[in-house]
């Protein structure tokens, strides 16, 4: 393949986290964005709906009018759990936590800091969402404590 | 309104490893359920071939099983919904015997999960979820059922001791079941010793023996008319209701960790539709993946009320012998979970309840029994009802 066709595809969600398994979508403008330290969503700009993980088209509206917004401030944990096990491709993130945080008009899904030690999480408590990059030199985000 | 009924179930044993390709290990279900029905694959007008298609080399499983059982030139199709797609399966049956569309229609069950190591079977299975912005973090399912089970724990002060009674009273039962793949005593205390396989972390607070195997199986329903059933001569199960929902595939979407939205809609239908309370049910099968998922399940299904599953384990409730008897075939801890296999299984097992032809795992007497069937992490809920 030429270099000129390879840059016409534009996979750039290929970076997400320690394996993706998507490349090709139309909020990949949330990889770019994860590099300048900022995790969005969207927000259509018909009827005001928030998107967390984003999209780029609202079943609602029917309509792709969408623009970004960065999920600032704190969330609260709502659940988490720390892996002792992980499926294949992730063995060497281990041990690690996924979890979910409240924002309130959306939730975010992620990953607690995997050195967080476990008895000081506490359901309920404040939590931030933060822009990561792995030793693979993938991008995630993580929560850590606000 | 002419009624709708099984006259036919079957599965084959739950293993590990089974000797033989897909469409052999289909046949093992399929023949026992034809044998039930007492009758020839000529009677049979079309089927519904069910199984998650990632464990297989085979593109469209239908075609194939179809011909190896001997069922075409006859309509065949797949469906898929995950480990809920037999139930699912059932589903379209009855929409396709109840339109009069056709008059017996099989649902045939598999899966072959084996061939693959279950490092990758977690992560075919993680793959059940979002794979655009979940699975990149590393999920499996033990990892998001733990995060219910912390979410219930932190609530309700449900303990793993709780979970821990679960698989105790599933491998009660397990031992009894010929069919099951792990039938070896279980106690509480192999949960707190350190030593032992059981207690053994995978996922906080979820442990080895919180898990179902996964395994190799099939299993076939072969659903019928009452016109037809008649003919036949045959006395069905009548499915008395049906109860479907599916829920946001991302957590981040989610309005609850304590309980399954899809199993409380579901179950609300199907009571609904079969015009019956959750008093009523005598039997009831679970989807329990997970011990926790079962004590979930208590409550979904309304029989205990949010926060009081705990209690329903811990007072043996739904023992044989209880008020509710829950998976009394040892479940899908005991017997395994062939994800495609595993609905047509649970309600083989309510259908020979309802019977009376259920051996030593017999309840006293049922009249109504019930099938709670998810996929996924409560992605997709299937709840039926049959009755006698």
């Amino acid at each position: 393949m030429s270099e000129k066709k390879k840059k016409e595809i534009d996979d750039r969600f290929n970076k997400f986290g320690t394996k993706s398994y998507t490349s090709v979508t139309k909020v990949n403008d949330f990889i770019t964005y994860l590099e300048e330290g900022k995790v969005m969503g969207t927000r259509c700009l018909d009827c005001g709906l928030m998107f967390f993980p984003p999209r780029a088209q609202c079943y609602k509206c029917l309509t792709s009018n969408v623009e970004w917004f960065e999920v600032v401030g704190t969330g609260k944990l709502i659940t988490y759990s720390k892996l002792k096990y992980a499926p294949t491709g992730f063995e060497d993130d281990l041990p690690y936590y996924i979890a979910v945080l409240n924002y309130g008009d959306y939730k975010v899904f992620g990953r607690i800091a995997g050195d967080f030690p476990e008895a000081e999480l506490e359901l309920g408590m404040a939590m931030k969402t933060v822009a990561n990059t792995l030793p693979n030199r993938q991008l995630n985000y993580l929560f850590e404590k606000a | 309104m002419s009624k709708v009924g099984i006259i036919g179930v079957g599965q084959s044993r739950f293993v590990r490893g089974y000797p033989g390709s897909i469409r052999e290990l289909a046949f093992e279900g399929f023949k026992e359920a034809m044998q039930d029905a007492q009758i020839t694959v000529t009677d049979i007008d079309a089927s519904i071939i069910c199984s998650a298609p990632e464990y297989d080399k085979q593109r469209s499983p239908s075609g194939v099983l179809a011909e190896y059982l001997g069922l075409i030139p006859q309509p065949t199709f797949y469906l898929e919904s995950l480990c809920s797609s037999t139930s699912m399966g059932l589903r379209m049956a009855y929409s396709m015997v109840k339109s009069g569309l056709h008059d017996i229609v099989a649902v045939v069950g598999f899966q072959k999960m084996s061939e693959i190591s279950s490092a990758e079977s977690q992560e075919r299975m993680g793959r059940g979820a979002d794979i655009q912005w979940e699975s990149p973090f590393g999920t499996m399912m033990p990892a998001y059922y733990a995060m219910f089970a912390q979410a219930h724990m932190e609530k309700y002060g449900t303990t793993p001791e709780d979970l821990a009674f679960v698989r105790v009273k599933s491998a009660t039962y397990g031992q009894l079941n010929d069919k099951a793949l792990y039938r070896k005593p279980v106690g509480a205390e192999m949960f707190t010793d350190p030593e032992h396989f059981m207690s053994g972390p995978v996922s906080s607070p979820l442990r080895v023996g919180d898990c179902c195997a996964n395994a190799d199986g099939s299993s076939c329903l072969v659903v019928a008319s009452e016109e037809k059933a008649k003919a036949l001569g045959q006395k069905p199960v009548w499915i008395l209701g049906l109860g479907a929902a599916s829920a946001s595939v991302n957590m981040s979407g989610r309005d609850q960790f304590t309980g399954l939205a899809v199993a409380q809609q579901a179950s609300e239908q199907a009571y609904k539709m079969a015009g019956v309370t959750p008093k009523d049910i005598d039997v009831a099968e679970v989807h329990d993946c997970f011990t926790i998922s079962e004590i979930l399940a208590y409550e979904d299904l309304g029989f205990a009320e949010p926060g009081e599953g705990k209690e329903l384990i811990r007072s043996k409730k739904t023992y044989k012998e209880g008020s509710i008897p829950v998976n009394v075939d040892g479940g899908l801890l005991s017997k395994g979970h062939p994800i495609g296999a595993t609905g047509g299984s649970q309600i083989r097992t309510i259908v020979q309840e309802l019977r009376g032809e259920a051996g030593e795992m017999q309840v006293k007497d049922p009249e109504i029994g019930l099938v709670h069937n998810i996929g996924g992490v409560g992605l997709y809920g299937v709840v039926t009802i049959l009755g006698r």
